[in-house]
């Protein structure tokens, strides 16, 4: 990562933490986890609460909808590491590959159902243009979404869209495929805290 | 309902956290990383950059904060105060634009 702290600026627990985790997992730590466990009082303790709230805490939204959600906003933002992290961890989490791919390749003929589709749509112009009509919302409300979906997903919408930039502010190192799995598999059982 | 305001109200605290805590950074530098408004160069840059378009950054931008006398806690909590900022604002507009086509007040 850009900043050396974020390398190396760990005390003798955490760095035992990731030498366990390297150990136990086969896996390297991924940047993403060891951010949230620099200086965490100032940003990874309330990061990892918000963001394990919006991704898991209850929802009328699945968990795979959910990681789709913070996939297609990756997507929007460009955000290579985090692109790849919930592109796994959707495709898991729905037991489909194929459609995950489909969503973030063309959304308008991927195979989703219509409310998620407005859904998505809604969450990438937030997050392109920074802005939303009245209209705009009322599009996603007319294709059968509850206020309190739309809340929830944008939750996840505000989740990510700090984490993308935390990402390629920081400049995360792009692991391989089967790190990527493997983090995601431990994001579906454990989750974000 | 009581789980969207427990969502809502992890990201207020984390909002608050970035802004009003202790830090490394003094609160007023924070406030402005979290606006993206007011800042001199060449944290401008930086900050800008991480706001509304973080794949641009480099490490000449870190390395020209750290020139001008920045260290990397600070920049790693000025960084967060961006990216939180605009996720603030992105999540503001949202749910202002869901009041709006619902004709109710924002919970």
């Amino acid at each position: 990562m850009r900043l050396d702290i974020l390398n190396r600026g760990y005390g003798p627990r955490t760095k035992l933490l990731f030498a366990v985790i390297r150990l136990v997992s086969g896996h390297p730590v991924p940047d993403a986890a060891k951010l949230v466990y620099y200086r965490p009082d100032f940003y990874g303790a309330r990061a990892k609460e918000f963001t394990h709230e919006a991704m898991r805490g209850p929802s009328a939204w699945s968990v795979g909808d959910r990681e789709l959600m913070a996939a297609y906003v990756s997507k929007e933002n460009g955000s290579t590491f985090c692109i790849a992290a919930h592109t796994a961890t959707a495709s898991q989490a729905y037991h489909d590959t194929p459609r995950v791919v489909a969503v973030l390749a063309d959304l308008d003929s991927a195979p989703v159902a219509e409310p998620l589709r407005a859904t998505l749509r809604m969450l990438g112009k937030l997050t392109v243009t920074g802005a939303l009509s009245a209209a705009d919302m009322g599009e996603v409300l007319a294709a059968g979404v509850s206020p309190q979906q739309v809340k929830d997903a944008l939750a996840v919408c505000a989740a990510f869209n700090t984490t993308n930039r935390l990402a390629d502010a920081f400049g995360f190192e792009i692991l391989s495929s089967e790190d990527f799995q493997a983090g995601a598999k431990f994001l579906l059982k454990r989750g974000y805290r | 309902m009581a789980d969207n305001n427990k969502k809502r109200a992890a990201y207020r605290a984390l909002v608050d956290r970035v802004l009003n805590g202790t830090g490394k950074a003094s609160k007023g530098q924070r406030a402005l990383a979290f606006g993206d408004e007011g800042l001199d160069q060449p944290l401008r840059t930086l900050i800008g950059k991480v706001a509304t378009s973080p794949v641009q950054v480099t490490d000449a931008d870190f390395a020209a904060a750290k020139a001008a006398g920045y260290s990397e806690d600070q920049l790693f909590e000025l960084v967060i105060c961006a990216a939180v900022g605009q996720s603030a604002r992105l999540y503001d507009a949202g749910l202002a634009a869901l009041a709006e086509a619902t004709g109710q007040r924002e919970a």
